[in-house]
């Protein structure tokens, strides 16, 4: 599904990424882990299409078309999806406008009819059962005035309402206490699926307790250091991130 | 947001819409201005002679006054001598009905989107339509006159209704008022004149558009709104323009009057041509709005969306004279390109209990320049007088400015003023997350800019919400990117 090949990326004259191989199937769930400044938000961000990012080599091929030719929108419109770190405040404008209009950008590029305002109410109330979500925060502003909680459960919400077919995560547990990142998880649990594909950019093992990824990769310096499967992470989480670093250099 | 976003498309497609002109025969004065064009406009319409020695009073006070330059404003210098002071469209005697109106004049307002007999009709909105100087039809007269509301094009009311016109022109913005107030009282020569007797609720939205036809045109509308005691009227105004190079003087005066527990809303969707990218033409919209709460417990609420002008120098305002009166003032002033806008509005606490709210939204994008100039002034008479000024300013790109300018003059110790005001920039990471979840950058925007502006949005009657949102989305193309 996703083939990123020798992927290098800079902001402005700073390299962040320096060559980055890394292939994801579908129904796969991979874990991006790795120590602060690694590149890890960055390469989620380049996936996505953000702003401010130049890509000076390498290839990123999703669904067998160049993902990097395309704008944001129709990245997101071709079924890729990023949970952000930091949701974004849009005072005035409706959470439940927001992702009805997504819905339909989503669903008109896959051919499929616009969906109306009541069948988009049962589709979001009952995906919102699913997140312990109360109503009332459909009415309010997009992330006005949300937790950091809130603001994260509301990411997968309509990742949930989207249905990609790719799906990052940056971060999706930073700030999150034990319960709502139980909730959290269960969102994207209830998601993983065989033509879907999960990519978790984190810091902490401790998602992957409740989020189970089938590959774990170690990025530092920019580079995939190490791959490997659920017992890296443990592994990592008992010698830490200079471990890898000494066993790349090692090796 | 589906249908509404393919008819952005549609809308993006398409520039300043309203800039054609119609082919019609006019009767117009030839450029200039002294006395003797003033005793032929009012001899033109007939007026008592009342009328004309007020029209001269101020004529020759005008001589006694200078431009007033204090806005925060560049604006080239008018040539009062090269303007026309009345245009008309030639026809015989008045139109006694809607069938007697020039069919031109009715597609015009067809194009529009007025189409005076239908949408009406439908919509149940009275419509008086000015073109250039002079009112040419308007619907609904009986309906409302079993209501015993008087709707009518402004001369017809100095003719019909001279007791009234003499007991309240001038009584909240009197002829000395300021340079343009005061040559617009010489000059005015149309508009639209309402009364609303006691107790009554007006039965449907009174509603007037404003074509401006003619090169080399002033257009000074007058409109005068009397409700009588425990009645209600909402109106509604919309404006717009030809496309010219040159600019062209627009200077209205609207005057307001409630009397006890009276209720008048007045709303605003003003878009005048806003001259082109390079800010060549465009009109001066230079315009007194002012109402007073004369009566206790009456109400008055100013509600404008300012998208159009090369120049808006506008500030409806409330003299809060009864008690308990209240005073409200919604606006969202969009200044793109060349475009400037020193828009905001005056409160003025004369009686006790008055209070008064402000909520303004401006939006600066190209290089347009938005200033928002209120006064709040509370007299030792007020007591327990307060006011609410909420002021936000919106900046999209790095070539535009956002000013604000909030005098206060509080001469009451006892009185309650807040005031809050903020300035933001479209944010590039707003923009991506929408993108990021489908929506494109264009649709993004006015998402963005329509939730900024929904407080004011709100207190727009339904029609007229749905036309500013579309407004604001055509004045925005290409803000950014």
């Amino acid at each position: 599904m996703l083939k990123i090949r020798d992927l290098h990326a800079q902001i402005g004259a700073r390299k962040i990424l320096k060559g980055i191989d890394l292939e994801v199937g579908t129904g796969q769930v991979h874990a991006i882990m790795g120590p602060n400044g690694s590149g890890k938000s960055t390469l989620a961000s380049v996936l996505a299409g953000r702003d401010g990012y130049e890509v000076t080599q390498g290839t990123v091929e999703y669904l067998g078309r160049d993902l990097l030719e395309l704008e944001p929108e129709e990245r997101a419109r071709a079924g890729v999806f990023l949970a952000f770190q930091y949701p974004v405040e849009i005072p005035g404008v409706n959470n439940a406008y927001l992702l009805k209009a997504a819905l339909n950008a989503v669903r008109k590029q896959r051919g499929e009819s616009e969906v109306d305002a009541f069948e988009f109410l049962a589709l979001v109330r009952e995906k919102m059962k699913l997140m312990q979500m109360d109503e009332s925060f459909l009415g309010r502003g997009v992330n006005e005035g949300f937790s950091g909680g809130e603001k994260k459960r509301n990411e997968i919400l309509q990742m949930a309402v989207l249905e990609p077919r790719l799906a990052l995560l940056d971060e999706t547990d930073s700030g999150l206490d034990i319960d709502a990142l139980r909730v959290v998880a269960n969102g994207v649990n209830s998601l993983r699926s065989a033509d879907r594909a999960i990519v978790m950019v984190t810091h902490y093992q401790r998602l992957l307790d409740y989020i189970e990824p089938d590959f774990v990769h170690v990025l530092s310096g920019g580079r995939i250091l190490m791959s490997g499967d659920r017992t890296l992470a443990l592994e990592l989480e008992r010698r830490g991130y200079d471990w890898v670093r000494q066993e790349a250099q090692v090796a | 947001m589906s249908s509404s976003t393919h008819d952005l498309d549609a809308l993006i497609a398409q520039k300043y819409r309203h800039g054609f002109v119609t082919d019609i025969e006019s009767d117009t004065v030839p450029p200039g201005l002294d006395e003797d064009v003033v005793r032929l406009i009012s001899r033109k319409k007939g007026e008592p002679q009342f009328m004309l020695d007020w029209r001269l009073r101020a004529f020759r006070h005008w001589h006694t006054m200078r431009e007033p330059d204090w806005a925060h404003l560049r604006i080239a210098p008018i040539d009062y001598q090269s303007i026309s002071y009345y245009s008309a469209p030639k026809k015989k005697d008045g139109p006694k009905s809607l069938d007697e109106v020039d069919p031109k004049l009715l597609a015009t307002y067809e194009k529009l989107g007025v189409p005076l007999h239908e949408r009406a009709r439908l919509a149940g909105v009275a419509v008086d339509a000015v073109f250039d100087s002079v009112s040419v039809a308007t619907t609904f007269k009986e309906k409302l006159a079993r209501a015993g509301v008087i709707f009518c094009p402004f001369s017809d009311a100095v003719r019909d209704h001279p007791a009234l016109i003499e007991q309240y022109l001038g009584s909240v913005v009197p002829y000395t008022d300021n340079y343009f107030a005061t040559l617009n009282s010489a000059v005015f020569s149309d508009g639209s004149f309402v009364y609303v007797p006691k107790g009554v609720r007006c039965p449907m939205e009174l509603s007037t558009y404003f074509r401006i036809n003619a090169a080399n045109t002033g257009q000074f509308e007058r409109t005068l709104i009397v409700a009588d005691e425990g009645s209600h009227v909402s109106y509604l105004e919309g404006c717009t323009a030809p496309m010219r190079d040159e600019n062209q003087l627009h200077a209205a005066v609207v005057e307001l009057v409630a009397l006890a527990d009276a209720d008048i809303k007045y709303s605003t969707v003003q878009n005048w041509y806003p001259g082109d990218e390079e800010g060549r033409g465009g009109i001066y919209n230079f315009v007194t709005k002012r109402g007073e709460c004369r009566g206790a417990n009456s109400h008055i609420s100013w509600t404008q969306v300012e998208t159009g002008s090369a120049i808006t120098w506008k500030y409806p305002s409330c003299v809060l004279t009864g008690e308990n009166s209240v005073g409200e003032f919604y606006s969202v002033a969009l200044a793109n390109h060349f475009q400037q806008a020193d828009t905001g509005t005056k409160m003025i606490h004369i009686g006790r209990n008055t209070r008064s709210t402000i909520v303004s939204k401006g939006i600066s994008a190209g290089r347009g320049q938005n200033t928002y100039r209120g006064l709040v002034k509370i007299l030792p008479s007020a007591d327990g007088a307060r006011n609410y000024t909420q002021c936000d300013s919106l900046l999209m790109g790095d070539r535009c400015g956002a000013h604000t300018f909030p005098y206060m003059e509080i001469r009451n110790p006892g009185a309650v003023v807040e005031h809050e005001a903020t300035t933001s920039r479209i944010a590039d990471d707003q923009l991506f997350y929408c993108r990021s979840r489908g929506i494109s950058e264009e649709d993004a925007v006015n998402m963005i800019v329509n939730g900024f502006c929904k407080a004011v949005f709100k207190e727009l009657p339904m029609e007229f919400a749905v036309e500013a949102q579309n407004l604001l989305s055509v004045s925005l193309e290409g803000a950014v990117g």
